[in-house]
Formats: structure tokens, sequence, C-alpha cells
């Protein structure tokens, strides 16, 4: 029991490996917070966070076990994390009152041509590289 | 109860419990994608805290933490990315021209229809990133002038309508191929569209993932641009 590292002696393993995950996560939103204020890079912090994550992953090429649950844990619960901000569809009635139609029209066509050109050009692009 | 509105306690309590129960509901209704379990909390959430009376700032502000979870959520999304980055390396061109001309259609597309619909600029600049995740896609919102709340609302409804639609739009266009499917629905419709298209077949699944993680960092990096060039 003595030998082990001072945090895990207090906690058990899996709980110890959550902290140590979401010290990760929270250390790479900070990061990406501080890039986006102060080096003025224009993405949104969380963002910036991710991506530095992914490149650190493929870096070593491996995913420490602690942070790989937690995020899975937390992905898992993240469509709980959108409703807070979603309840504000209250303060927003007036704006579907008077934008339904373009909102309407604007989500479904642009979904299928997103949808559409998408798919289409992956296609193109994988006959001409089978042709070449 | 009013003053319990101070502290976390109320906001916390509703919304996990609502969501609790909404998927409770959602797995009777098994797994229908009209039956989105965000989509009913936000309405079930919305109708309670307007019947009962209490502001939208007060709730917000008592349920800011959960809210404050989407940010390390968001970083989480490099797991599953770095996961399926080899599927990339294989595919990469294909993958790469598909990624690019989908984000900036579905940008453009919907920026131009709803001004051509007459949405005003509140409005198309909260429509513009609705094919990205929701947590970037709010985050876009935030730092472009959109409605980070609207847009929220938005991109649910994008994901819903995508999951409906994708399979059966991609089978129409002849697309038969599993990555092409799956990059399509994670380009366009994120989550729930991965989510959907996962229950075809779990490499479609993998691609849509790939491409949905690939499609936010994309869009946050073109949105600002694009605006600033076309002069909005």
């Amino acid at each position: 029991m003595l030998g082990l590292p001072s945090a895990a002696r207090f906690f058990p393993p899996p709980i110890h490996t959550m902290f140590v995950g979401i010290s990760i996560l929270l250390a790479c939103q900070a990061t990406g917070e501080l890039l986006a204020r102060f080096a003025h890079v224009p993405l949104p912090g969380p963002v910036l966070g991710m991506a530095l994550l992914a490149v650190l992953l493929a870096a070593i090429k491996r995913i420490p076990e602690g942070l790989a649950t937690t995020s899975d844990a937390l992905l898992k619960a993240m469509p709980l994390f959108f409703i807070p901000a979603g309840v504000g569809i209250l303060t927003l009635s007036e704006t579907f009152r008077s934008a339904w139609l373009p909102i309407g029209v604007a989500l479904v066509g642009s979904t299928a041509i997103a949808m559409t050109v998408t798919a289409l050009v992956m296609k193109a692009v994988l006959k001409w590289r089978r042709t070449k | 109860m009013t003053t319990l509105w101070t502290t976390p306690l109320p906001g916390l309590l509703i919304t996990v419990l609502a969501y609790v129960v909404i998927l409770r509901v959602q797995a009777a209704c098994k797994g229908h994608p009209l039956a989105n379990p965000v989509a009913l909390s936000i309405v079930a959430l919305a109708l309670f805290v307007g019947i009962t009376g209490v502001p939208y700032p007060t709730y917000f502000e008592s349920a800011r933490f959960l809210h404050f979870l989407l940010g390390p959520a968001t970083v989480a999304l490099a797991i599953p990315l770095a996961r399926e980055l080899p599927r990339l390396r294989a595919l990469f061109l294909p993958i790469l021209a598909g990624l690019l001309c989908g984000n900036l259609s579905a940008i453009l597309s919907a920026l131009w229809l709803g001004r051509i619909f007459g949405a005003n600029q509140q409005v198309a600049l909260s429509l513009a990133p609705k094919s990205v995740t929701t947590p970037i896609a709010m985050a876009i919102a935030d730092k472009i002038g959109g409605l980070p709340s609207l847009t929220a609302v938005l991109v649910i409804t994008t994901g819903v309508i995508g999951a409906v639609m994708g399979p059966w739009l991609l089978t129409k266009l002849r697309i038969t191929d599993a990555a092409t499917r799956g990059i399509a629905m994670g380009v366009s419709s994120h989550g729930l569209g991965t989510a959907r298209i996962y229950q075809e077949s779990s490499e479609a699944g993998a691609y849509s993932g790939l491409a949905m993680g690939l499609s936010g960092l994309l869009t946050a990096i073109f949105l600002p641009v694009l605006l600033a060039a076309l002069g909005l």
C-alpha cells in the first residue's frame, strides 16, 4: 500500500484514473482558451483543446486508460449538457414566429445539399483515384 | 424553492430528472429518430420553467454546471477522432475533398437559403454552423455574433432531419460504399447522423464519427474567414 503514488493511496484505482482523465481534458481546454484569448487564434477554446489533444494522442500513438474511460463517460452523457442552453428557446419564440420559413427551408435544404455534395465529391475522387 | 433557485440544486435536479425520465420514454419508443431525448427534454423543461414562471436566466444560472461540462466533452471528442484517424490515412484524398466541399456547401447554402427566405443577420449567422456537432456549433455561433441557444436548437433539428432523410437520400444518389455514406452523414448531420448510420454498419458509423470531428474543426476554421470574405 505504501508503495503506491500518493493520490492512488486515497482513491481506489478506477476513481484515481478518472481524475487523471478529467485533468488531461481540463488542461487541454485551458490551454485552448489561453491560445484563443492571448494568441488570438480565431477558434473556440474547447475546439483548440480538442485539436491539441488529438495531435498529442496521434504523436504518442496510444490513449491513456483513464483518459479513455473518462472521455467515453463524458461523451455518453453529452446530450444532457446541451439542455440548459437549449431551454433558451423559451426566450426565442418571437424569432421562431417571424423566421420559421427561412429556418425551415435552410435546415432541410442545406442538410440535403451538404449531404449530396459530400457524397458526390467523395465518389468522384474515389473513381478518379481508381482509374489513375 | 424560491430561495433554492440561487443555488445549483433545482436547476441540476430538474434537468437531470427530465433527461432520465425522457430516456425511459425514448426506450419505450424503440429509439425512433423523432423521439430525440435532447429535443424532448428541452421542450419538457421549457414548458416546466415557463409554467412555474421561473425566469430563464435564473434556471440557466442554476443549471450552469451542466453547460460548463460541454467544454471538457468537446475536448473528449479527440479520443474517438484519434481512434479513427488511421482510416483517414487510407482514404486521405477522397475524404479531404468530401469534407472541404461538404463543409463549404453546408455553410454557404444555410446562409444563402436563410437570406433568400428573409432571415435577418443574427438568424442567418446562427444557421451557418448548423451541420457541426452542438458544442462546437454553439462556440462558433457565440464567436461570430449568432445566438448560441438558437444554434443549439437548429443543430439538433438538423441532426434529426439528417438522420431521418440521410439513408434514403444516399440510396437515391446510388451511394453504396460504407465509407462515403458515413462521411456524408457525419458532415451534414453530426452526432445524430452518426448514431443513425452506425445502425447500418459499424464501419459507416466510424467514418461518420471521423467526419463529425474533422468537420467541427474545419467549420470553426472556415466560417470566420468566409464571413470576412463575404463582408458579413
